[in-house]
């Protein structure tokens, strides 16, 4: 659906040339949805703004659904950008229109008669679940409902690929959630893909089927959301994923425990197998939970223990070979004392 | 003095309605070509969608030139182009050419300072829909300036009235023109205190219009 091939972007700047996005190249399939994470100034929203062109890439291609945006005329790249919709970490609401002004201007924008505005701008309302709110300003809207509303004016004119630019960035975590249920509600319910960029591994957690990690303008990292977050290979993908994975055992414990200390993870359909209990029946160690977690990145569980094995050193290193068989990633946090 | 009052009446209706004439026609010149002037300083601007450094910087040195020269100077420079437009060098009519001349570059200013207080995000989310430049002037750009366009409208009037005073010199007719005809040339303190007095409830009275109407369409 997007293929974005080997993009450059290079602002020129008082101090000189400075690489925003740097050789890029990325494809996102049709009804996916694919996240970027990087810290800011990564050139993730950089790299964001080149697929709709909002900026223009110093050099490489950008074609979205069958389309090269690069070699468009003015004219052609704006009903391109028609069905681009794009979202907002400050929603960039008109103040001076109403609810229902701000989601007719797309359709006004497309052409749409006014006739037949009214019609479609309640059923996107519909959609966003705010038709109460039809004649309110934005100011008189709380942060998620301004991003409804902008939700609703990015998709009036039924856009095949929704950009995300740090849209739930601005808001507290409730209402990030319920807008993050509404853009997979969005990409489930009407196909269409989407595109975001965030600093929190929660949103990829939740809602991307893929996810990429970017770091000085280039993507060092990405693959399937679940892959990354069970095995992340770069360091900077490690911390994002410690954001949201990461538990730390408080010092007190681990210096009272005697025994070997292990973090187990389960994976997928692994976390219904009984492991661990299997394991416990077969050699000669008793087991202690010390800490436990069940993350479920996009509903698939990832499932991480921290557990604390006390027995004969022979009977806990076979055990430990046995669960790294059946587990793959098993970790030694503390020897045994 | 208040017979001095009564007295001079008439001739204080006639300047009050040739001031308001002066003053109208100025804001009215302003807005049809000061406003447009503005808006082009603005989406001329860098990262706009129309941004042109040459069109930007011709279009800046005009308005700073007819900025710099001092209005009583403009007043006579423009003698030549008042005659040719109007038939006459004096009279309300007349001054009115110097005064429009004057309040566009300074409303177009206003105007495009009054555009770059909205959020660039703003704009290119409206470019994200798709919008062509002329739709987002007209649909984003406008409506989100209102209220500075109001107000803007306001001080362009209130600093007309100032420069009409002016135009009273040379007989542009008006409040001023009598204030200096009676008050300066022949020390008549009453009909002066008269003139200042209208002039200050007529500015007050502006002032508190254009506060309320741009407070009105302020949804922000």
């Amino acid at each position: 659906m997007i293929k974005v091939e080997q993009v450059s972007k290079v602002y020129n700047t008082k101090s000189g040339q400075v690489v925003g996005v740097d050789n890029v190249s990325l494809e996102v399939p049709r009804g996916e949805i694919y996240g970027i994470v990087g810290y800011s100034g990564a050139g993730k929203s950089s790299l964001l703004r080149c697929i709709n062109i909002l900026e223009r890439p110093t050099s490489g291609k950008i074609v979205v659904d069958g389309i090269d945006l690069l070699q468009l005329s003015p004219k052609k790249l704006r009903e391109a950008r028609q069905s681009i919709g794009m979202i907002f970490q400050g929603f960039y609401l008109a103040s001076a229109k109403t609810v229902f002004d701000n989601i007719a201007f797309a359709l006004k924008a497309a052409g749409v008669a006014a006739s037949q505005r009214k019609q479609r701008v309640l059923e996107l309302l519909d959609l966003v679940g705010l038709t109460d709110k039809v004649n309110h300003y934005p100011a008189q809207l709380s942060g998620g409902q301004k991003q409804r509303v902008s939700i609703a004016r990015a998709l009036a004119n039924n856009p095949k690929v929704l950009l995300c630019d740090e849209a739930t960035s601005a808001l507290d975590p409730s209402t990030t959630k319920s807008i993050l249920q509404l853009l997979k509600k969005i990409n489930q319910e009407l196909g269409i893909t989407i595109v975001l960029i965030t600093h929190e591994m929660e949103v990829v957690k939740e809602i991307c089927d893929t996810c990429a990690v970017m770091q000085d303008g280039k993507i060092i990292e990405q693959g399937p959301s679940y892959d990354i977050f069970a095995n992340p290979k770069e360091e900077l993908t490690k911390q994002f994923i410690d954001t949201v994975m990461n538990f730390e055992l408080p010092a007190k414990l681990l210096k009272a425990c005697k025994g070997t200390i292990l973090q187990l993870q389960f994976r997928g359909d692994l976390a219904s197998d009984p492991v661990v209990s299997d394991m416990l029946q077969k050699f000669q160690v008793s087991g202690n939970i010390l800490h436990g977690k069940v993350e479920y990145i996009k509903e698939t569980p990832l499932g991480i223990f921290i557990m604390e094995l006390l027995g004969d050193t022979q009977e806990v290193s076979a055990a430990k070979i046995y669960l790294k068989e059946r587990l793959k990633q098993v970790e030694v946090i503390q020897h045994a004392r | 003095m208040l017979d001095r009052i009564v007295e001079i009446l008439p001739e204080l209706n006639a300047a009050f309605f040739e001031t308001l004439l002066m003053v109208g026609i100025g804001l009215l010149v302003a807005l049809i070509l000061g406003l447009p002037i503005g808006i082009l300083l603005y989406v001329t601007d860098k990262g706009l969608f129309w941004e042109n450094r040459i069109a930007k910087s011709t279009i800046g040195i005009l308005v700073n030139l007819v900025r710099s020269v001092p209005f009583i100077i403009l007043l006579v420079f423009l003698f030549p182009v008042t005659d040719l437009i109007v038939g006459r060098i004096t009279g309300p009519l007349a001054a009115s050419v110097s005064l429009s001349v004057a309040a566009i570059p300074f409303y177009a200013r206003i105007v495009e300072s009054a555009a770059r207080e909205i959020d660039k995000g703003v704009i290119e989310a409206a470019i994200a829909v798709g919008a062509s430049p002329w739709l987002i002037i007209k649909d984003i750009i406008l409506p989100e300036t209102k209220p500075g366009l109001i107000s803007g409208l306001t001080i362009t009037a209130i600093s007309l009235i100032g420069y009409s005073a002016m135009a009273g010199t040379i007989g542009g007719g008006g409040i001023g023109d009598l204030a200096i005809r009676y008050g300066y040339y022949r020390y008549d303190d009453t009909v002066m205190i008269t003139t200042v007095i209208v002039l200050i409830v007529l500015v007050q009275l502006i002032q508190y219009l254009g506060d309320f109407i741009a407070k009105t369409v302020n949804k922000k």
